[in-house]
């Protein structure tokens, strides 16, 4: 049933911040610390035991993947409701700052990729530009 | 008694203007999924057919909700973009924290853990580089411009890493709206930037093969930008570099709060 995958996903959430308050109070921060990276974590550690114990069928499964499907279209209603005005009077730190990163780390990628040359370092056979479909 | 159409007329309009508002006003969430998806469907038009599908339809949509939020904010006064407009206050529920937070974590079910083992020490190391190197990068910049208590130099250096992870850690460490939106901001420069940049460098950044793929969804870990721009590169490359990616939000969004902020309150002070 498709509520099992929501309600796994929802558990996951809750446990991860129940967690992250946990350790923001064992560290001394007053608030949820890294809630949401951990109910990632468990999300995918949780998935993986119950596939493998065959317990999460398709519909289930749709629950979850409704949901992440649903990122991108909650992330532009969460652009759409911060305070720009307020980031806009900060000036250009967001645009050098930026582009700046994406300079650097283009520049890195290289030099990480040859830290170890493991089984995938192939490269496919000729790049022909494969302009591939680009849903959202 | 002699005039009734003409002194209920009027009143009559109003009550029926305000009865149409209402039906949006007291559905608001479910205006802002109308509202969201119609502005999802233009963008990827013009995505299509006037970029040539060289910028992501989402990353055109998200900037579009970042300009909507400005004039919200222009009309009202307020502080929550175009939430503040009666009509779009469901945006807020929308995009607020709590649904937020549900569909990123869901995202984490499209990683598989096998694949990740494949991912070897490389994707590992591209991740922590990826977010520790943006996030001090960033961090850097935002102190140079005068950003420079901790809570700000944390929020936009985590912004630096993504647009998700900027407004979950500054919200996690109680940073401004503001400053969550500058977080945003630079996230999203870097996220278009990825996408339009990737393409023209592959080649002399050897982006060629699933290796260098896994590496770079790693060290950008804009899973738009990293989608987008493999895309436009070699679409069979897309999978690897979206799964760290995948992992890439998690962790920043893990280590931001904690490690990093702590690190920078030791440095700062406060």
């Amino acid at each position: 049933m498709i509520i099992y995958g929501v309600a796994l996903l929802a558990a996951c959430m809750l446990a991860g911040n129940i967690i992250g308050e946990l350790i923001g109070m064992a560290i001394g921060v007053s608030s949820n610390v890294g809630g949401v990276g951990l109910a990632m974590l468990l999300l995918v550690f949780v998935v993986y035991r119950l596939q493998k114990a065959g317990c999460l069928d398709t519909s289930s499964r749709r629950g979850v993947e409704f949901w992440s499907s649903l990122y991108i279209p909650i992330v532009v209603a969460m652009a759409a409701s911060q305070n720009v005005v307020g980031a806009v009077t900060g000036g250009p730190v967001a645009l050098v700052g930026g582009l700046a990163v994406v300079a650097v780390s283009f520049a890195l990628v290289p030099v990480i990729a040859r830290l170890g040359q493991g089984k995938y370092a192939v490269a496919l056979d000729d790049i022909e530009t494969e302009r591939g479909d680009r849903d959202a | 008694m002699r005039w009734p159409w003409t002194i209920s007329k009027p009143s009559g309009v109003i009550a029926m203007h305000e009865r149409l508002v209402d039906v949006f006003t007291s559905n608001g969430l479910i205006t802002a999924f109308a509202a969201v998806g119609l502005l999802m469907l233009v963008c990827n038009l013009v995505s299509k057919h006037l970029t040539g599908g060289r910028i992501h339809g989402s990353a055109i949509a998200i900037a579009a909700g970042l300009v909507l939020s400005y004039i919200g904010g222009v009309a009202t006064g307020g502080e929550d973009g175009l939430a503040d407009v009666a009509l779009f206050s469901g945006l807020g529920l929308m995009g607020g924290s709590m649904l937020r937070d549900f569909a990123i974590v869901a995202t984490a079910f499209g990683v598989d853990v096998e694949e990740l083992r494949k991912a070897g020490l490389n994707g590992v190391v591209a991740l922590f580089v990826g977010i520790i190197m943006p996030f001090a990068l960033g961090g850097a910049i935002a102190y140079a411009f005068g950003y420079t208590d901790p809570v700000s130099v944390t929020t936009i250096g985590a912004g630096a890493a993504t647009y998700i992870v900027g407004p979950v850690t500054g919200s996690a460490i109680g940073a401004s709206s503001d400053l969550i939106a500058l977080s945003i901001a630079i996230g999203l420069v870097k996220s278009i930037s990825v996408m339009i940049i990737t393409p023209a460098v592959a080649r002399s950044i050897s982006l060629n093969n699933p290796s260098a793929a896994l590496v770079f969804g790693g060290m950008m870990g804009t899973t738009s930008g990293v989608a987008g721009g493999l895309a436009a590169t070699d679409a069979r490359l897309v999978p690897y570099g979206a799964m760290t990616a995948t992992f890439y939000t998690g962790l920043g969004c893990l280590l931001g709060p904690s490690v990093l902020y702590l690190v920078v309150r030791a440095l700062l002070g406060g």
